[in-house]
């Protein structure tokens, strides 16, 4: 049975808001990090409280700690030793496994992310952007109160029109495939899979290979918390636009290009069940825009490209053991929206996401070693995600394309199938850290 | 990550010497150092001293394994393997146990299904039989993996015939030709 009363309601529930606000924390001295934490607490919602007063709270409030954080608590020696080694180590010692070099190294990491007095994140989202600065305006009082807390940067999240769902800068619709935890309620959609052990998500319960096991202590710690990688991804909307007029001629053959990126028309409709053509219906319908698999309806790659972003990273009936590898996924974009007839303005826009599992090194890291950054998944050799992969300039993106008979006569050469080579200069800029959150008791109270 | 550049040409015949550590330039993995893709693809050789009076049980764990891989040949199909030997050799008054595997992926990078395999398919692990494996390993795959690492002794010298082709490319190359086989004599 899930404690929802002591969950953080960002690992169950997603809260209808069009915008938010991340700020980045640092405790000068343990008694003013404490004093934060105690009065942040009361407008903390735990699952139970926010599905009972979704329909008119405004604002939504999620809290969670790096390593050092937890120290600088006052956590001791003896509780921090029980954390998993990748927790301990943080986010900027394993860049390198995460593809985080280059333009995205942490020397480039903005807001002080980088730095080890980075020490707690509050996530607010909010239904509006009143209710966004009213409690920005609370947060600042709460925080003059509170000796030695200081915020090293904070984000603004704004959604980006169309406002009626949700997609990223881009213009690709998100939010299609999320994994569903056994005993919270929710249903999976048709292709989504079995629902899963809360364990794999949610510290202290029986995940997918049986109990729980290799907890942080004592057991206050871990029961009911998580772990939660954040990532800023900047989007680079201009050149991405770019590059689609670079490779197609007509506005329907970008439109394609762009699918052959993420493996779904930007409407959401996925390329294995409309693979010639945008389904904008299909793409909206959440009982089928996620119900397909690849083995079976393209095991080649014609639909969706093996390298493509949604075969990256969930390669469904084609990778083992899926059922330990899946993150929830919370976070929004940020950034002015740029019109679709705009040159790029400089401005930075992006994604600031963050991905919640019960083990970094398992989940998270996995998806960006193996699954988003090595060329040679799926033996493509040359290639990384297109999405969000690590680009260099040094790598390619193949789209196999189907021999056609009428075009490739034989005995003139057999057609290999491999199809075009693009070449696609991603979003750099990551930042990244993983937090627990913070677990305890949890009563809803208006900022004080 | 196996960051490896298109390899040569595999009708080429190569060989690749490999410093001590067992990798040219430091590459951090989820789980230590990664080691390179040779001439011989990726692989492992682990030697570790058995637990006296295990020899036996190795061998019977080897009958286990024909009889798992008879029933269902696949199911070790996650590793992307090429081979695997299993050896027992004394030294002295010790037994050791070698456990060599040629295979297509990273040392590290699909450890964690290999933990889940093995507790899948009810094998009780041959490695229970050596001294100092955790006896926790089924539940703790981070001490599995350092039991692996800190056993593993890496090639000073590595061989491939038809150098860096995976074990996929190999099965497709067999299949492409009994299909051509087939085609051949539709054609009759």
């Amino acid at each position: 049975m899930l404690e929802f009363d002591d969950i953080q309601y960002i690992l169950l529930t997603r809260a209808p808001a069009i915008t938010g606000r991340y700020e980045f924390l640092s405790f000068r001295n343990s008694a003013g990090g404490r004093a934060w934490l105690t009065a942040i607490l009361e407008t903390v919602h735990s699952v139970e409280q926010a599905r009972a007063s979704v329909g008119k709270d405004n604002r939504w409030v999620s809290v969670a700690f790096t390593w050092n954080g937890l120290r600088a608590l006052g956590v001791d020696e003896a509780s921090l030793a029980t954390f998993p080694e990748e927790f301990k180590q943080g986010m900027v010692a394993r860049a390198e496994v995460l593809g985080d070099t280059g333009a995205n190294h942490p020397e480039n990491w903005l807001g002080g992310l980088a730095s080890p007095d980075l020490h707690a994140i509050v996530v607010l989202f909010a239904r509006d952007v009143a209710e966004r600065q009213r409690c920005e305006a609370e947060h600042q009082r709460l925080i003059a109160q509170c000796e030695g807390v200081e915020v090293l940067s904070s984000l603004d999240l704004e959604a980006t029109p169309p406002f009626d769902y949700a997609h990223d800068h881009f213009g690709y619709r998100d939010r299609m495939s999320q994994p569903v935890i056994e005993g919270s309620g929710e249903e999976p959609t048709p292709g989504s899979g079995a629902p899963l052990k809360a364990g794999e998500f949610i510290l202290g319960y029986p995940d997918e290979a049986g109990p729980s096991v290799n907890q942080p202590q004592p057991e206050i710690l871990a029961r009911n918390g998580s772990y939660m990688a954040y990532r800023r991804l900047q989007e680079h909307v201009g050149a991405f636009r770019d590059f689609l007029k670079n490779h197609g001629q007509t506005p329907e053959e970008q439109e394609l290009v762009a699918a052959k990126l993420m493996g779904r028309w930007r409407s959401g409709a996925p390329l294995v069940l409309a693979p010639d053509k945008n389904d904008p219906a299909l793409g909206a319908d959440p009982q089928r825009n996620n119900d397909f698999n690849y083995k079976q309806q393209d095991p080649v790659g014609y639909a969706v490209p093996l390298g493509s972003h949604i075969r990256r990273m969930n390669p469904r009936d084609t990778a083992a053991n899926m059922n330990r590898r899946r993150m929830i996924r919370r976070g929004g974009t940020y950034g002015p929206h740029l019109p679709e007839d705009a040159p790029e303005d400089g401005v930075e826009r992006g994604i600031a996401a963050f991905v919640i599992c019960a083990s970094l090194i398992r989940q998270f890291e996995f998806a960006q070693n193996v699954w988003a950054n090595d060329r040679n998944f799926h033996e493509l050799g040359n290639e990384r995600d297109p999405i969000i992969g690590n680009q260099d300039g040094t790598l390619e993106y193949k789209i196999p394309k189907r021999p056609d008979p009428e075009k490739n006569h034989w005995p003139s050469g057999i057609h290999d199938g491999a199809g075009r080579r693009l070449l696609f200069s991603a979003r750099p800029q990551g930042a990244s850290i993983p937090c627990v959150p913070r677990r305890g008791p949890m009563r809803r109270c208006e900022f004080t | 990550m196996s960051d490896t550049p298109k390899q040569n040409d595999w009708s080429k015949p190569a060989a690749m010497a490999i410093p001590k550590e067992g990798f040219f330039k430091l590459e951090q993995g989820r789980y230590g150092p990664v080691y390179p893709k040779t001439p011989a693809c990726h692989g492992f050789t682990i030697i570790a001293k058995i637990i006296p009076g295990r020899e036996e049980v190795i061998r019977e764990y080897g009958r286990n394994i024909e009889k798992a891989v008879a029933g269902n040949p696949h199911c070790l199909a996650v590793l992307k393997l090429h081979y695997l030997r299993w050896v027992l050799f004394d030294i002295g008054k010790d037994t050791y146990f070698m456990y060599q595997g040629i295979f297509d992926t990273d040392f590290d990078k699909y450890t964690e299904d290999a933990v889940g395999l093995f507790t899948k398919l009810g094998i009780r692990t041959v490695f229970e039989n050596l001294e100092g494996f955790p006896a926790d390993w089924q539940t703790n795959a981070p001490a599995f993996i350092e039991f692996v690492r800190e056993h593993q002794c890496p090639s000073f010298l590595e061989y491939g015939e038809y150098p860096y082709v995976s074990s996929d490319e190999i099965k497709k190359a067999l299949k492409l030709k009994a299909a051509f086989s087939d085609m051949l004599d539709q054609m009759q």
